[in-house]
């Protein structure tokens, strides 16, 4: 079996993530999708001003910057201006489900033909770990000390529940936790570029990674969180489908 | 024969890699790379190739050839 870094992927340069983190793996996972389907020279990759930033060093591909909370529809409006291009957004879920909702929200309505890749980690990860709209009920953040009371924080917000019933061409969730959901999350990728491909529509792909920095744990103690805790609340697969228009 | 080709050089030493090694042929090399973490070292007998190691590695650290 060959095991080879994909050419998308800069090794040379400086990979800024914590330990542990996911971001490397579902960068690795991008540039294996666009290498499959000879699309390298295509991508615009539209980051969001957080941890997802450093894949601007570690892919080769075009980068946009978007403002915080924004990359989802900066790449709608990549999309207009370069229908030929293939375009991911490329956020975190305090991105994606808390400053940026409305954007994710109407992209969806628009049924925009862009990949939107969220990384969930359930906490904002580059300013600290403060809670966010995905943080697990309990779970203790620096801005939620004594854990995350539903009662007055309400609960986790599932984007699978509410995208689920809009008009969109794929909605899936993957994890990193294991040599195995890697590989899926890698096919769900590739998947969603392939029907961007083909112009079918927006494409959300979650992708649970997790942050042992601001989680207070080791690297594979954090794994195992997110085997026991985090895909119990956040179910894992394929949830919307669709074939072409 | 396949090889397993190590960039340690990139190991931020959050030993993944060893949590998920079917056979146990990951283990800390007790020295610290050149980002001032741990890094790992691999028993190449005990090695099947599977690439977990290289799936799991957020620092691409590991090439099998």
């Amino acid at each position: 079996m060959k095991c080879i870094v994909p050419n998308g992927v800069n090794t040379e340069a400086h990979i800024g993530w914590c330990p542990g983190c996911g971001h490397g793996i579902v960068c690795r996972l991008v540039a294996e999708a666009a290498q499959e389907l000879g699309i390298e020279e295509k991508i615009i990759m539209v980051e969001d001003v957080a941890c997802g930033e450093f894949a601007q060093n570690v892919l080769k591909y075009n980068s946009v910057g978007a403002a915080h909370g924004r990359p989802i529809i900066t790449a709608a409006g990549v999309k207009r201006v370069r229908p030929d291009a293939v375009v991911i957004a490329h956020p975190g879920d305090g991105s994606a489900y808390s400053i940026g909702m409305e954007s994710t929200i109407h992209c969806a309505l628009r049924n925009e033909n862009i990949l939107a890749l969220v990384v969930n980690n359930s906490v904002f990860g580059m300013t600290g770990g403060q809670m966010s709209p995905e943080t697990l009920p309990g779970m203790k953040t620096t801005s939620s000390p004594a854990g995350r009371d539903p009662e007055k924080n309400g609960n986790p917000f599932d984007v699978t529940k509410t995208l689920a019933q809009f008009d969109i061409a794929y909605l899936a969730r993957g994890a990193v936790d294991s040599p195995a959901n890697v590989i899926k999350t890698g096919k769900m990728i590739k998947k969603a570029l392939q029907k961007q491909l083909n112009g079918e529509g927006f494409c959300l792909v979650e992708v649970l990674s997790p942050c042992p920095t601001n989680w207070n744990k080791t690297p594979v103690d954090a794994l195992k969180f997110m085997k026991e805790q985090q895909e119990k609340y956040f179910e894992l697969g394929e949830f919307v489908d669709k074939g072409g228009k | 024969m396949a090889k397993i080709k190590l960039s340690t050089e990139r190991c931020k030493g959050c030993f993944l890699c060893m949590s998920v090694c079917p056979k146990g042929a990951i283990s800390p090399a007790g020295v610290l790379g050149e980002k001032g973490y741990e890094i790992i070292k691999v028993d190449e007998e005990k090695c099947i190739q599977c690439g977990s190691c290289f799936r799991m590695c957020p620092d691409y650290v590991f090439e099998i050839e």
